[in-house]
């Protein structure tokens, strides 16, 4: 059993959650890019979220959560001292950050919870981080102190102008690069959509762009083949061979179509939460 | 006097129309009576060929003989001798293929029902328990070892090092110790709880089982040597499975065989109020001719989809699955669609699979394996209209611990080299055995390579 130390909301709108898991195991190799797999009790799916942070003194790891489905929503509801049934790893590769100087990390939403931790490792390890946060409004920004402390230049911004700088964050990646930013690479964390234009803008300007994917994982130790993506023309595991791939080479609408496969049922779960349980299991 | 009528007393089985809607276990089992009177038809040959062809050197005759007399607690003793897992292999091994095939009462007839009588003893003494209560705990011997993986063979590993007196860890990356033997072999043939029975009978002896532990990524084999541990025996099975790389294959509603049976299996899919959830169609076809396309085809089948094709490229005679299991499948109402060998998986404008393109094959001139070879009859695909498609064309050892620790060599294939009579690797202190080493094979054969590591083990470190 794997406890929960501390949870808190990382915004007003309380859209992500931070859990720090009790986890000595993992927390003693885990490194910036790689995930966990946790399990909520015995009924529960195996659900993997990125490291964002990890204490191997305390035996801690802390993971960001957006409540979205049926498994998050339910984390949602665990409290301090309450415990998850399994929290593997960690899992997949690191990320790369050999023979880089500058780097520009863009993060659009939750996806600032996954690039933070790497954007902190590369600034920590002496690389220089510009780092473009994009949110929709004010109220769901997150790690606004951590990722200004943690990173060389912070720019947020926002959809509705409601906070920082108003625009989409590859708009204020591309007068990055427009204003003659030169950067050894562009680390992309977001929804998918987004990373794809980020990937389209960055092509036009030949600049190296790397991005962490999250589709659907059963086993996340490459021996289901359900993460599986094209990168290049070749099928890849995320789980083994990522979560980090070359942007420009990932086939974006076969991803797109992948992660809406279980859509139906994800609905259907929710509904049956809401209406029987409250989140809360019967049994177990 | 011995029983020498020719056929071998039939397995008790649920009915298959009743059965393809269930997860229930198929074979139901012999009773006492039927035990004994099969018991009865082996001849005790001075020479007992069935048991050179154990992987694992269960004393048969003798076990068989205890069965005879009525002795059952005697019977489990005489097996777990050799063997930690009787319950397991009376029910997955391919008896035919070993000990069975071996009996010179199949040259006549049937051979003796050695893998039935196995399954009777073991579950004899699981339900009615040991006869003079748990049978005793040997001392510890002060030597710890590390054993990577829980299935087969690691499993069978650590018990015969666990009975030895070694104080035995075995680390699991799932959330739970069964390796294949819990996210591969489908309820229906191997029940789970018979799985945990026999775990815990190992942890009985000492064995500690550490679950969510990925070795390779939270701990190296040399941090594990750092800990303590004298030896470490890696088992960590065959991992990524393969694809057969024709277009199509990334479509919404293709998957490997070990999605779905992981998803079935070991996550419990198939149960509502699991949450994991198992998305197969009405249609669904199935690539490959293995156990672990029977075992896929019949769990679909049981998911509730009207028609099931197994699409395989060679015929009927170079089928690679037991032929028991084949059988099973054939009654359970499943399409052999053989001859054929997929080229194209088609679909909609939104990725969904909406058929399989194959194109029919006949056997030509034998091949390297001896099996004659298909090529295609030119001009002859055509679309099997399914809205799924699993792969079970098998996997390859995984790869995460030769990845991590230095100094181990690999074969060709990706498996670890091994010494076949003592399982040590290139690496001093460390062994290996089953599918890590093999790539996919058998559930037996894995057990085999474990015992055989646990007596390299014992050796090694007695020798140091």
């Amino acid at each position: 059993m794997f406890k929960i130390i501390s949870k808190r909301p990382l915004n007003e709108a309380k859209t992500v959650i931070e859990f720090v898991i009790e986890a000595p195991l993992v927390a003693r190799k885990a490194r910036p890019g790689q995930f966990i797999i946790f399990r909520l009790d015995e009924y529960g799916e195996r659900v993997p979220v990125t490291i964002a942070a990890s204490d191997p003194v305390k035996g801690t790891v802390t993971i960001m959560v957006q409540p979205v489905g049926q498994t998050t929503k339910m984390l949602a509801l665990m409290e301090e001292g309450d415990c998850l049934a399994d929290f593997v790893g960690p899992l997949g590769r690191p990320t790369n950050m050999e023979g880089l100087k500058r780097v520009c990390v863009v993060g659009g939403g939750v996806g600032n919870a996954i690039a933070y931790p790497v954007a902190k490792g590369m600034h920590d390890r002496g690389i220089e981080v510009d780092m473009v946060a994009g949110f929709r409004s004010k109220d769901i920004v997150i790690l606004e102190e951590e990722m200004r402390a943690g990173v060389t230049n912070l720019y947020i911004t926002t959809d509705d102008g409601s906070y920082g700088e108003a625009g989409f964050n590859v708009t204020k990646m591309k007068a990055l690069l427009d204003a003659g930013n030169k950067y050894d690479e562009i680390m992309c964390v977001g929804p998918t959509r987004m990373m794809q234009r980020v990937c389209e803008a960055t092509k036009e300007y030949g600049v190296k762009t790397i991005v962490s994917m999250n589709p659907i994982m059963l086993d996340g130790t490459g021996m289901c083949g359900a993460c599986r993506l094209t990168v290049g023309g070749e099928t890849k595991f995320a789980c083994v061979d990522g979560p980090e791939f070359d942007g420009h080479l990932v086939d974006w609408d076969g991803i797109i179509k992948r992660s809406m496969f279980y859509a139906e049922e994800e609905k259907a779960a929710e509904a049956h939460i809401c209406r029987i349980t409250g989140g809360v299991r019967e049994h177990g | 006097m011995a029983n020498m009528r020719m056929d071998k007393n039939p397995m008790p089985e649920q009915e298959p129309l009743v059965r393809n809607k269930n997860f229930d276990e198929v074979a139901l089992g012999y009773t006492e009576e039927m035990a004994i009177d099969e018991a009865k038809r082996c001849l005790h040959c001075l020479r007992p060929a069935c048991v050179s062809g154990c992987p694992v050197n269960v004393h048969i005759p003798e076990f068989i003989a205890k069965v005879a007399e009525g002795d059952f607690d005697g019977a489990y003793e005489v097996i777990t001798a050799t063997n930690s897992l009787p319950a397991i292999c009376g029910r997955v091994c391919p008896q035919e293929n070993q000990c069975e095939g071996k009996c010179v009462r199949g040259i006549k007839g049937e051979s003796v029902g050695i893998g039935r009588l196995e399954r009777f003893v073991a579950d004899y003494h699981m339900q009615h328990g040991h006869k003079d209560g748990a049978p005793a705990v040997p001392e510890s011997n002060g030597h710890k070892v590390a054993v990577i993986g829980s299935g087969p063979a690691g499993l069978t590993c650590a018990g015969d090092l666990a009975r030895k007196g070694y104080e035995v860890t075995v680390y699991e990356a799932f959330h739970k110790a069964g390796g294949v033997l819990v996210y591969g072999i489908p309820e229906f043939r191997l029940p789970k709880a018979i799985v945990a029975r026999e775990i815990d009978k190992l942890a009985h002896f000492g064995v500690k089982i550490v679950t969510d532990a990925v070795i390779g990524r939270a701990e190296s084999i040399d941090e594990l040597f750092e800990e303590g541990y004298e030896a470490v025996f890696v088992g960590s099975g065959a991992g990524l499975p393969q694809f057969l790389h024709i277009p199509g294959e990334n479509m919404l509603g293709v998957f490997s065989a070990n999605e779905i049976l992981t998803r079935s299996n070991l996550m419990k899919a198939y149960l509502p109020e699991y949450d994991t959830p198992i998305k197969l169609g009405k249609r669904v076809a199935i690539v490959g001719g293995g156990n672990v396309a029977m075992d896929a085809a019949r769990t679909a089948k049981r998911l509730g989809a009207d028609e099931v094709y197994i699409i395989y490229r060679r015929s009927m005679e170079e089928l690679p699955a037991r032929k028991e299991e084949v059988h099973h499948a054939q009654a359970e109402e499943i399409i052999f669609k053989l001859l054929n060998n997929p080229v194209e998986i088609v679909g909609d404008e939104n990725d969904h699979v909406t058929g399989i393109k194959v194109i029919k094959m006949e056997l030509g001139e034998p091949d390297a394996s001896g099996r004659r070879r298909p090529v295609e009859v030119p001009g002859s695909e055509y679309v099997i209209d399914v809205d799924s498609v699993i792969i079970a064309i098998g996997t390859s050892p995984n790869p995460l611990i030769l990845s991590t620790t230095p100094g181990l060599e690999a074969t060709k294939k990706g498996g670890i080299v091994a010494d076949e009579a003592t399982g040590a690797t290139s690496r001093t202190g460390v062994f290996a055995g089953g599918d890590a080493v093999t790539g996919a094979a058998t559930v037996i054969k894995a057990m085999g390579a474990g015992k055989v590591a646990a007596a390299g083990i014992d050796q090694y470190i007695m020798g140091k």
